[in-house]
C-alpha cells in the first residue's frame, strides 16, 4: 500500500515536474533556435544600416529607430496616465469602493482585449475620427492627420500597455509602508503632499518597472500598428508625428511573408527576430530584476 | 507643391503633403520592391528629391490617391470604374494612368512535381476546386494542395478575373499574406501549387501555361497568357519634379531596373 | 474643524482640484473601454440598419488619361477587371458557410472563421491547459526552492516573447518539423497554429493558476497533512480542488488570449476558410481575417463593416470571458475561504 502510494506520489511529482520542465524547455528551444539562426548575421552593420537592394540586403536601422520612437511616444503618454490611475486606485479610494472596483474591472478588461481590436479601434477612433476632426478644424478638411501615422500608432499602443503600467505601479505603491504615510499626514501634510513627497519617491522603482514592461510589450506587438502607422519600407526616418514608420515586429512579419527571395533573406529574418527578441528579453529581464529588488525591500520593511 | 493646385484647384489635400521635393508613392505590395529600387536609384542621382514608398496593396494605394494621401499610386490592376468615379467626384479628373512595367504572373510548382505545365482550363479547375488530384492533370496520384494570395491583393483579383473568369476560389485554398509566403509554402510542399509575381519566384519552378513558359519574350509579346501591366496612377498630368521622375522611370535607365527586379519593361 | 477649513480654504481648494484631476485621469481607462465599444460597434452598426453602402450601378465613367505610352506601340491584351455585383446585405448573410468577401458575388459567412478560431483555441488550450496548471501545481506544492524561484522569471520571459516571434518560429521551424514528424497533409494547419499558440497561452494559465494555488490557506494544507495525507495527496485532492475557481478563471483567460491572438495564426494556420472537422486542416481565424484583409478594404463598404463586426465579436467575447473570470476569482474564491 505505502509502496504503491509512494510510486503514485513519485509519478505525480514527476508528471507535474515534467510540465514545468516543458514550459522552461519551450523558452529555451525558441530562444536557442533564433539565436542559432541569427547570431552570425547580427553584426554592427546589420543594426546600423538601412535595408537595401529591395530589402534583400542591408540592415534594420530604420526599424529600430521606428520602434524606439513608437515606444517613447507611447511611454510619454501611457506612463503618466497609468501612474496617476494607480495612485488614485491605491491612495484615494478604498479597495472595496464601487469606484475602485469599476475602474479595476475596466483595467482588467482592457488587458484582455485582443491586440487586433486595439488596431481596429486605433483606425476607427484615432485615424478616422480624431484625424478627420483635426483636419476639419485646422486644415479645412485637407488630409493631414486622418491617415496612419506614428502618433496614432503610439497612442493605440499606449492604450494597450496601460494596464501593464497600472498593475506595476500599484504593486510598488503597496510597498510604501503605511507608517510613513501616517507620519506624513500626522505632521500636517495634505494627502497630495504625502503622495508627492512620500508615496511617489517610494514607488519610483515600480513606475520604472511598469514603464519597462510596457515598452517591452509595445515593442513586441504588431497587430495594433498594422493599420495605424507601420510601413513596409521608408527611405526616411520619421521626423514628424504625421510620418509613418518602420517597426521591428512588423519588419519580421513582412520579411517572412513578403520578401523577394525567401531563402536569401532567411538570415535577415532570423537576425531581425533576434534583435526583437533580445530587445524584449533585456527589457523584461531588467524589469524582473528591478521588481525582485522592490519585493525584497517590502519583505525587509 | 504648386503643380496640382494649378490643374485642379481642389487639391488642398495634396498641398500639405507634397511639400517641395517630396513625392509619396503608395500601393501594390507586388510593386513595392520595384518602386523602392526606382526611388533608391533616382534619389542617388537627384539630390534634394525625396521619394517615400509605402506598400499596403493596390486598393490602399488607390484610396490614398482618392483621399489625397499619396501623389503616386502603384497598382497591379487597373482602376475600377467605381474608383475612377470617386476620383472624379473629388477632383473632377479621371486620373492619369501610366503603364510602368509588365509582369508575368507565375504559377509555381514544387521542384519535385513531374508536371511541366498546365492549361488555363486546368488551372481554372484546380483553383475553383473541380480538380482535386494531380492525377487528373497528368501528375501523380496525390491530392493537390492549393495556395494563393490573400484577397486583399491585386494579384488575387487579377487571377480571379482572368483565370477563374470571375468564379470563386475553392475555399480550401490557403491564402498567405504575401507572395514570399506562397513561394515558401510551395517550395516546402511537393504537392503544392501557388501563384504570384515573377519577381518573387526563386527556389521553385514556374509552370508553363498553355505550353508557354513565362520569359521576357513571351511576356513582352503577350503570348504568355498571364501577362499584366503594373500601373502607376496620378491625379493629374505630371509636371515639374513629378514629370521628371515619371519620365525617368519610363526611360531606359528606369526600365533597366524593371528587368533587374524580375519584371519586364514596357518598351 | 469648520474653523480650520476656513483658515486653509485656498489650500484645500488646490487639494480638491488635484484630487479631481487624478480622478479624471483614473477614469480614462473606463472612458476608453466605452470608446472602444462605441467605435468598433459604430463602424459595424450600419450592417444591421440596412444602411451599409451598396455599390451604385455604374454608368461608364470613361477611361483615365494615359501618359508616356509610345504612339503606335503594339498594346498587348489588357484584362479588364470584372466589377462585382452585390445584392443588398442582410444580417443573416453572416451565418452563411462561406467566406468569400472579394468575389463577384461576395459571401460574408462567419461560420468557417468562428470554427477556425475555435479549433485553434481548442488545440492551444488542450496543450497549454494541463501544462500550465500542472506546472503551477508543481511549483506551488512540490518544487524545491530554487526551482520555484527560477520558474517565475522563465515564465515571464515566455510571456514576453512577442507573438510575431512565436509566429516566425512556428512558420519557419515548427511547421516543417511537425509535418515531417506526424506526416500532416498540410504544412500549415490548425494543430500547428494551436501548438504555437500554446506557447503564448502557457504563461497566462500558469500565472493565474499559480496565484490561485498560492492563495489556498496554509491551514488547509496543514490540516490535510496532519490527517496523514501525503504531500501529493494533499496537492491533488485538497489544494487543487480548492483552487478550482481560480484555475477555471485561468483557463478562461487563456481562452480569451488564444481566441484573439492575431500574428501567430496569421502566419501559421494556412488561412483557408473551410468548415471541416479535422484539426490538421488549414483554418482561417476571425482575428487573422481582420489582420489580413483590413488594410485593403474600401472604408465604409460592406466588407469593411463586416471586419469591424468581427472586431466587435472579439471585443464582446473577451469582455465576457474577463467578466466571468473576474467573478470566479473574486467572489467564489473569497466566499469559499470565508466559509471555511
Amino acid at each position: 500500500m505505502t509502496r504503491s502510494k509512494g510510486l503514485v506520489g513519485r509519478l505525480v511529482v514527476g508528471f507535474t515536474g515534467a510540465c514545468a520542465f516543458l514550459s522552461v524547455a519551450a523558452v529555451v528551444w525558441i530562444m536557442a533556435t533564433i539565436i542559432w539562426g541569427g547570431h552570425t548575421h547580427l553584426t554592427w552593420a546589420f543594426i546600423s544600416q538601412v535595408p537595401s537592394e529591395g530589402m534583400t540586403e542591408g540592415g534594420v536601422f530604420p526599424a529600430i529607430v521606428g520602434t524606439f520612437f513608437l515606444v517613447v511616444i507611447m511611454s510619454l503618454v501611457g506612463v503618466p496616465v497609468g501612474t496617476i490611475t494607480a495612485i488614485y486606485l491605491s491612495e484615494y479610494v478604498g479597495r472595496q469602493s464601487k469606484m475602485a472596483q469599476v475602474i479595476r474591472f475596466a483595467v482588467n478588461t482592457l488587458a484582455g482585449i485582443p491586440a487586433i481590436v486595439f488596431g481596429l479601434f486605433g483606425l476607427g477612433f484615432f485615424v478616422q475620427f480624431s484625424g478627420n476632426s483635426l483636419d476639419k478644424i485646422f486644415y479645412h478638411g485637407a488630409l493631414h492627420w486622418a491617415q496612419p501615422n506614428i502618433l496614432w500608432a503610439s497612442l493605440t499602443m499606449a492604450l494597450l500597455t496601460l494596464p501593464v503600467v497600472i498593475v506595476s505601479v500599484e504593486e510598488a505603491i503597496k510597498t510604501v509602508p503605511q507608517d510613513l504615510r501616517e507620519a506624513s499626514l500626522a505632521l500636517g501634510a495634505t494627502r497630495w503632499q504625502t503622495i508627492r513627497k512620500v508615496v511617489l519617491p517610494g514607488s519610483m522603482g515600480g513606475i520604472l518597472t511598469g514603464a519597462i514592461l510596457a515598452v517591452s510589450r509595445g515593442a513586441g506587438e504588431v497587430a495594433p500598428i498594422l493599420f495605424t502607422g507601420a510601413a513596409y519600407f521608408l527611405p526616411q526616418l520619421p521626423h514628424r508625428f504625421t510620418d509613418q514608420f518602420m517597426e521591428l515586429g512588423y519588419h519580421v512579419f513582412i520579411m517572412t511573408t513578403q520578401s523577394t527571395d525567401v531563402e536569401k533573406t532567411l538570415p535577415i529574418q532570423y537576425a531581425t527576430t533576434l534583435v526583437l527578441l533580445l530587445l524584449t528579453f533585456t527589457l523584461n529581464f531588467s524589469a524582473i530584476a528591478l521588481r525582485a529588488r522592490i519585493r525584497r525591500r517590502r519583505v525587509a520593511a | 507643391m504648386k503643380l496640382q493646385s494649378i490643374t485642379t484647384g481642389l487639391l488642398l489635400g495634396a498641398l500639405s503633403l507634397s511639400s517641395a521635393g517630396t513625392i509619396t508613392v503608395k500601393g501594390s505590395d507586388t510593386m513595392v520592391i520595384l518602386a523602392q529600387r526606382w526611388a533608391e536609384a533616382y534619389m542617388a542621382d537627384h539630390t534634394g528629391v525625396t521619394i517615400q514608398v509605402t506598400g499596403g496593396g493596390s486598393g490602399v494605394g488607390i484610396s490614398a490617391l482618392i483621399n489625397g494621401a499619396t501623389d503616386i499610386c502603384n497598382a497591379s490592376r487597373p482602376m475600377k470604374a467605381s474608383e475612377r468615379e470617386s476620383l472624379k467626384s473629388r477632383y473632377s479628373s479621371l486620373g492619369v494612368e501610366i503603364k510602368s512595367a509588365k509582369d508575368g504572373l507565375s504559377v509555381y510548382l514544387n521542384d519535385q512535381n513531374s508536371l511541366e505545365g498546365l492549361t488555363m482550363a486546368q488551372l481554372k479547375d484546380i483553383y475553383t476546386g473541380k480538380i482535386k488530384n494531380w492525377k487528373e492533370v497528368g501528375g501523380s496520384d496525390a491530392k493537390i494542395v492549393v495556395y494563393g494570395r490573400e484577397n486583399s491583393s491585386g494579384t488575387y483579383v487579377f487571377f480571379r478575373d482572368n483565370v477563374l473568369k470571375g468564379e470563386d476560389y475553392v475555399s480550401s485554398m490557403q491564402s498567405l499574406p504575401g507572395t514570399a509566403a506562397v513561394v515558401n509554402a510551395v517550395a516546402k510542399d511537393p504537392l503544392g501549387i501557388g501563384f504570384g509575381g515573377a519577381a518573387y519566384g526563386k527556389g521553385i519552378k514556374f509552370a508553363k501555361i498553355n505550353g508557354i513558359a513565362p520569359s521576357a519574350e513571351t511576356v513582352k509579346n503577350g503570348t504568355y497568357p498571364l501577362t499584366r501591366y503594373l500601373y502607376m496612377y496620378l491625379r493629374s498630368r505630371p509636371t515639374g519634379e513629378m514629370k521628371q521622375y515619371i519620365d525617368w522611370i519610363l526611360s531606359p535607365a528606369g526600365q533597366e531596373i524593371v528587368t533587374k527586379v524580375g519584371y519586364f519593361p514596357v518598351r | 474643524m469648520p474653523k480650520k477649513r476656513t483658515e486653509k480654504k485656498t489650500f484645500r481648494l488646490g487639494e480638491f482640484l488635484i484630487e479631481r484631476c487624478i480622478q479624471g485621469v483614473a477614469l480614462i481607462s473606463l472612458l476608453f473601454i466605452c470608446l472602444i465599444f462605441v467605435f468598433v460597434f459604430r463602424e459595424a452598426f450600419p450592417l444591421f440598419t440596412g444602411q451599409a453602402k451598396e455599390p451604385v450601378a455604374q454608368a461608364d465613367v470613361g477611361a483615365s488619361e494615359t501618359y508616356g505610352e509610345e504612339p503606335g506601340a503594339a498594346l498587348t491584351v489588357d484584362h479588364p477587371e470584372l466589377e462585382q455585383k452585390q445584392e443588398p446585405f442582410k444580417a443573416r448573410h453572416l451565418l452563411a458557410k462561406e467566406w468569400q468577401p472579394v468575389s463577384l458575388n461576395p459571401k460574408y459567412g462567419l461560420l468557417p472563421l468562428l470554427w477556425g478560431s475555435l479549433k485553434v483555441t481548442l488545440v492551444a488550450l488542450l496543450l497549454a491547459g494541463p501544462i500550465g496548471i500542472f506546472a503551477a501545481l508543481y511549483t506551488s506544492s512540490f518544487a524545491p526552492r530554487w526551482a520555484r524561484e527560477g520558474m517565475k522569471p522563465v515564465i515571464e520571459i515566455l510571456a514576453g516573447f512577442p507573438s510575431v516571434v512565436i509566429g516566425f518560429f512556428a512558420l519557419v521551424i515548427l511547421a516543417s518539423l511537425l509535418q515531417r514528424f506526424f506526416g500532416f497533409q498540410y504544412r500549415l494547419n490548425a494543430f500547428t497554429g494551436g501548438l504555437a499558440m500554446a506557447f503564448a497561452v502557457i504563461p497566462i494559465i500558469y500565472t493565474v493558476s499559480e496565484d490561485a494555488l498560492a492563495a489556498i490557506p496554509k491551514t488547509l494544507t496543514e490540516a490535510s497533512l496532519a490527517l496523514g495525507a501525503t504531500k501529493w495527496e494533499t496537492a491533488l485532492f485538497v489544494v487543487l480542488p480548492a483552487a478550482t475557481p481560480g484555475i477555471f478563471a485561468a483557463v478562461l483567460l487563456g481562452f480569451g488570449r488564444a481566441f484573439g491572438e492575431t500574428m501567430i495564426v496569421l502566419m501559421a494556420t494556412g488561412n483557408a476558410a473551410i468548415l471541416t472537422a479535422s484539426l490538421t486542416d488549414p483554418v482561417r481565424t476571425l482575428s487573422a481575417t481582420i489582420g489580413a484583409e483590413m488594410a485593403e478594404v474600401v472604408f465604409g463598404d460592406i466588407h469593411y463593416r463586416v471586419l469591424f463586426f468581427i472586431g466587435a465579436l472579439l471585443f464582446i467575447i473577451s469582455f465576457g470571458l474577463n467578466a466571468i473570470a473576474e467573478f470566479f476569482v473574486r467572489n467564489r474564491l473569497m466566499k469559499r475561504f470565508k466559509g471555511i
